[in-house]
């Protein structure tokens, strides 16, 4: 053997690096992410209702494929009222078909199909809308305050604390109320009044935003009060690097796990938050259709059409439950403390695979 | 030191035994009858431990034999990643959930490998115990100390509260634990890293255990505590008849207690023998390296011109004055009466880390800082480069006095700094891969970029002695060694002037140190800076420096030419610390205990 070799060792952390080999930070988080089985099946739930409800009820100006694209035209009863769809043979069913209605249609013949995926539409454009909103302000919150502490830290957090307080579906609902009613009360003129009622779900997601970001901005500044204490902030500050720097280029990446995670958890909440609103009457008003007023609107009908309490609960449990579930991957993906352990079988397959090695070389022999 | 704790060895043993003779066994006891000096207690056949690592076994150690005997002391010394730590904790179960262990480890006649549930929970901590590296964060921090000694001692007999509690307070004073009856109701955070570790030893001898596993137990400590608790294990052998297993990289550590060294590299036993064939004829180049990476002391560095003729010591209540420099240079760092405070947070005050610091650094001289934890010699290397304000005082470097500067006045100054941190872990970001590192201060003041910029930092990873290669690398690939070495290409970027070395190498093994110090030691002829080495290390501190600096508690204690401070200490902090650096050689290291003794009885303290 050459010396130099003799003396060389490989190193204090060779076995952590031969899992993590070659990779970035990112990378690593994202393997993780998709081994979670969870969060994969999540994510595909999503994606695919999302495509579903998009493709059939198109986006802005470009139509889907469904037939009635307005969800609150009546059409003359079929079947009752009842659904159409009917199950492939495999099911059980006579073989799939959609039919005319699909999913029924309720008392006054509007077609529940078309309302139910415009409702999918609306809750989407809530979470995503709402979880921008939570996120600029909460982050920004946060950062200002856990980076420069001090006086500003106190007035943040206090003010943090007052948005706190307030009862999220009490002030949902005057929030939502004052939408729908506040071109009439003030006398805006006819332009204001009808932008508000075409963009309703978008208004009151911005203010359902400004009221959930301080859990967001608490974590935020939490993580920017450790890790502004890092020494590789330290260095960043000798280096000669400006606060917006230190900031942007050094803290908030090493905190976007915290905030990722959080912000989809917000989400699942957001969706579960609308619904209850509209259902109570105070969230999203008719014209526009949302799952939780389709529910609201029907209510009375659940004892003689169940179809219609049936699709929206389905659509929002899963929409609901895989946001849940993607975040919860997320946050074993970025916690650097979970390790991977393999299965019984993966380790048995391992050594069965050591075994075969040996035998082939000595076979080689 | 307490009164109770003055002569344990005469009344400990005795009591020790009697408590525990009277209680009922929970857990069974193996073997038959008494264990006598030098019986055989562990043998350990053929003992490999594996790691899967995405779907392949991955050999932390492979098939190690040896076999310890009842009083002895075995070393199993190697890096970090040798698999010395591994290959000990299979014996008590304690590997990850992906590690495996393989072959044979009979603890009097019983196989351990394999052992699980109910009859591993009998031996964990009643035959086999273990003394843990990390004093801190071994200790449960919601329970006292008392109740964790009880908790092991209840665990494996049926006992009283109050019968526990006595023989607690037994171990306590046999591990010289001041006024162990207060002790008994602190919190771990009430008590010192060396405390603690006492703790740590107590717990672990509290059901008189065959064998005892010490992973690392000074490798957290200060040298001075280190040596404490050396001498405290050392005591402790001729007590107990547990079989000890010492796992350390630390040769010198090995010297003061070993009677028998294993050496492993990379999951290998590359030798083994007793200590004084390994100490004093060592067959493998590997063992020979390693001997050698630790710093001796009494290889000063002789300063051809030293503007600083003898020592200057401060007397209680003293500052020492600021010492002569050269006339006709602008010192690189000076401190005139400088205090500074760690600034307060909150409800918590400030607090006074440094009183009236008189230090001057001349261009390309290197003056190095000791003293033990808490003494303020961080805070002195964080003001240097503006991390921390001066309350009070005059701080000047390279001229340009910085006492008062606004962030935008320091801008310049950047320039003109570099600092190296004590943790290579934590001074990179882990999101930006190391070449971006290396780069930054060249991107924010040379404002280079793109290709220029990347020239650059490959020249830096180059005269680092790193492969050009690595600038795409992030920290987590690399090892501690590689990642202070990046740290150290970030600090001298922009050729600074003056770097201060927040003891860049404590947290470095000590083969790994030894290049690091040598790499720094060629930098600094060849950029010339100057440099405040800040160490616990007064063998690390003397390898480089011209001048030592000595700290105790916020103030200057002693300061001097190299050669003056280590071979005629004046202070006598200073010779305590002297005192206490290990060496890798087991007959002067017993030299070296006496000397200490004799210095810590002239002195009355400890």
């Amino acid at each position: 053997m050459d010396p130099k070799d003799q003396l060389e060792t490989r190193g204090d952390n060779a076995i952590e690096i031969k899992e993590v080999e070659g990779l970035s930070q990112g990378q690593i988080v994202l393997r993780r992410f998709f081994r979670h089985k969870g969060a994969m099946g999540g994510l595909s739930v999503l994606a695919l209702i999302m495509i579903f409800a998009f493709s059939a009820m198109g986006i802005g100006p470009i139509p889907g494929w469904w037939q009635y694209q307005n969800p609150n035209q009546t059409h003359p009863m079929e079947n009752n009222g009842a659904p159409t769809i009917t199950w492939p043979e495999w099911l059980g069913g006579p073989g799939f078909s959609l039919g005319n209605q699909p999913f029924g249609q309720d008392t006054i013949g509007m077609d529940n199909f078309a309302q139910v995926l415009s409702g999918v539409k609306t809750s989407l454009l809530v979470m995503v809308v709402l979880g921008l909103t939570a996120l600029v302000i909460g982050v920004t919150v946060g950062a200002l305050a856990g980076y420069f502490r001090g006086w500003l830290d106190l007035w943040l957090m206090r003010i943090t604390e007052l948005f706190i307080v307030l009862p999220v579906i009490v002030v949902g609902a005057v929030l939502g109320k004052l939408l729908s009613i506040a071109g009439d009360k003030f006398g805006w003129p006819q332009e204001v009044t009808s932008f508000i009622w075409e963009n309703m779900p978008t208004l009151l997601a911005l203010a359902l935003g400004l009221i959930l970001w301080p859990t967001m901005a608490r974590l935020v500044r939490g993580e920017f009060l450790s890790l502004r204490e890092q020494e590789f902030v330290d260095s960043a500050r000798v280096s000669g690097a400006s606060n917006w720097r230190i900031i942007t280029k050094h803290i908030l990446p090493n905190a976007v796990g915290v905030v990722i995670v959080n912000i989809t958890l917000l989400m699942s909440q957001a969706v579960v938050l609308e619904t209850a609103l509209s259902f109570l009457g105070f969230g999203i008003q008719p014209p526009n259709v949302s799952l939780g007023n389709l529910i609201s609107v029907n209510q009375g009908a659940f004892a003689t059409r169940p179809w219609l309490f049936w699709w929206p609960g389905l659509f929002i449990i899963l929409i609901a439950l895989s946001v849940n579930f993607i975040g919860d991957g997320l946050r074993d993906a970025f916690d650097p403390r979970t390790k991977r352990i393999p299965s019984q079988r993966e380790m048995e397959k391992a050594t069965r695979k050591e075994e075969a090695a040996t035998d082939a070389l000595e076979g080689a022999k | 030191m307490s009164q109770s704790a003055e002569n344990p060895a005469e009344k400990a043993p005795e009591t020790i035994g009697e408590t525990l003779q009277d209680a009922v066994r929970l857990s069974r006891q193996i073997g038959e009858g008494e264990i006598k000096h030098g019986d055989v207690v562990l043998e350990v056949r053929d003992l490999s431990v594996n790691f899967w690592v995405n779907g392949e076994w991955f050999a932390a150690a492979e098939n190690i034999n040896y076999e310890l005997h009842a009083g002895e002391v075995l070393a199993i010394v190697g890096e970090s990643g040798s698999g010395k730590t591994q290959s000990s904790m299979s014996l008590i179960g304690l590997l990850p959930a992906n590690g495996r262990a393989s072959g044979s480890a009979k603890l009097k006649g019983i196989e351990l490998i394999g052992l699980t549930g109910r009859e591993l929970q009998e031996i964990r901590g009643n035959e086999i115990a273990v003394i843990f590296q990390e004093p801190m964060t071994a200790l449960n921090p919601v329970y006292t100390v008392g109740f964790q000694i009880a908790e092991t001692l209840r665990a494996h007999y049926v006992m009283a509260p109050s019968v526990a509690k006595k023989r607690a307070l037994q171990l306590m004073e046999l591990v010289e634990i001041p006024e162990p009856a207060d002790s008994y109701d602190k919190f771990p955070h009430q008590l010192s890293g060396g405390q603690r570790q006492r703790i740590m030893i107590a717990q672990s001898l509290a059901c008189d255990p065959k064998m005892l596993i010490a992973d690392e137990p000074t490798t957290a400590l200060d040298v001075t505590v280190q040596a404490e608790i050396l001498k405290l294990m050392r005591e402790l052998r001729e007590r107990v008849d547990a079989a000890i297993i010492l796992i350390t990289h630390d040769m010198g550590v090995v010297a003061d207690l070993a009677d028998r060294i294993i050496v492993m590299k990379d999951g290998r036993v590359v030798e083994h023998g007793s200590s004084d064939e390994i100490f004093n004829r060592p067959q493998h180049p590997y063992t020979q390296s390693l001997l050698a990476a630790v710093p001796h002391l009494g290889q000063a560095l002789e300063d051809n011109n030293p503007a600083l003729k003898v020592s200057m010591i401060a007397e209680q209540g003293q500052t020492i004055p600021l010492a002569p420099g050269d006339p006709g240079a602008t010192a690189a760092l000076l401190m005139e009466s400088c205090s500074i405070d760690y600034p307060g947070q909150g409800r918590r005050k400030p607090f006074r880390a440094a009183h009236q610091i008189n230090l001057r650094i001349d261009p390309g001289r290197v003056v190095g800082l000791v003293g033990e934890s808490g003494s303020g010699k961080t805070t002195i290397g964080r003001a240097a480069v503006a991390l921390l304000p001066v309350a009070e005082g005059k701080l000047s470097v390279a001229g340009r006095d910085i006492t008062n500067a606004s962030n935008a006045d320091l801008l310049p100054f950047r320039r003109d700094v570099g600092i190296v941190f004590q943790d290579p872990g934590s001074s990179l970001n882990p999101r930006l891969p190391v070449g971006e590192s290396i780069g930054e201060p060249l991107f924010l003041h040379e404002k280079l970029r793109g290709r220029e910029l990347s020239n650059r930092v490959e020249e830096l990873l180059d005269s680092v002695e790193l492969p050009k290669a690595m600038r795409n690398r992030y920290p987590h690939e690399l090892s501690g060694g590689q990642r202070q070495r990046i740290g150290i290409a970030r600090a001298l970027a922009l050729e600074p002037k003056l770097l201060i070395a927040d003891e860049p190498t404590s947290a470095l093994d000590v083969s790994v140190q030894a290049n690091v110090l040598k790499l720094f030691y060629d930098l600094q002829e060849r950029y010339g800076f100057a440099c405040l080495f800040i160490s616990h290390d007064l063998a690390v501190v003397e390898m480089l420096s011209s001048q030592i600096a000595v700290m105790k508690d916020g103030h200057l204690v002693e300061i001097g030419p190299t050669p003056e401070i280590i071979n005629n200490p004046q202070h006598s902090y200073t010779q305590r610390l002297l005192a206490a650096v290990p060496v890798p050689d087991p007959d002067e290291q017993r030299k070296r205990r006496e000397l200490r003794d004799a210095i810590i009885a002239a002195q009355g303290v400890s």
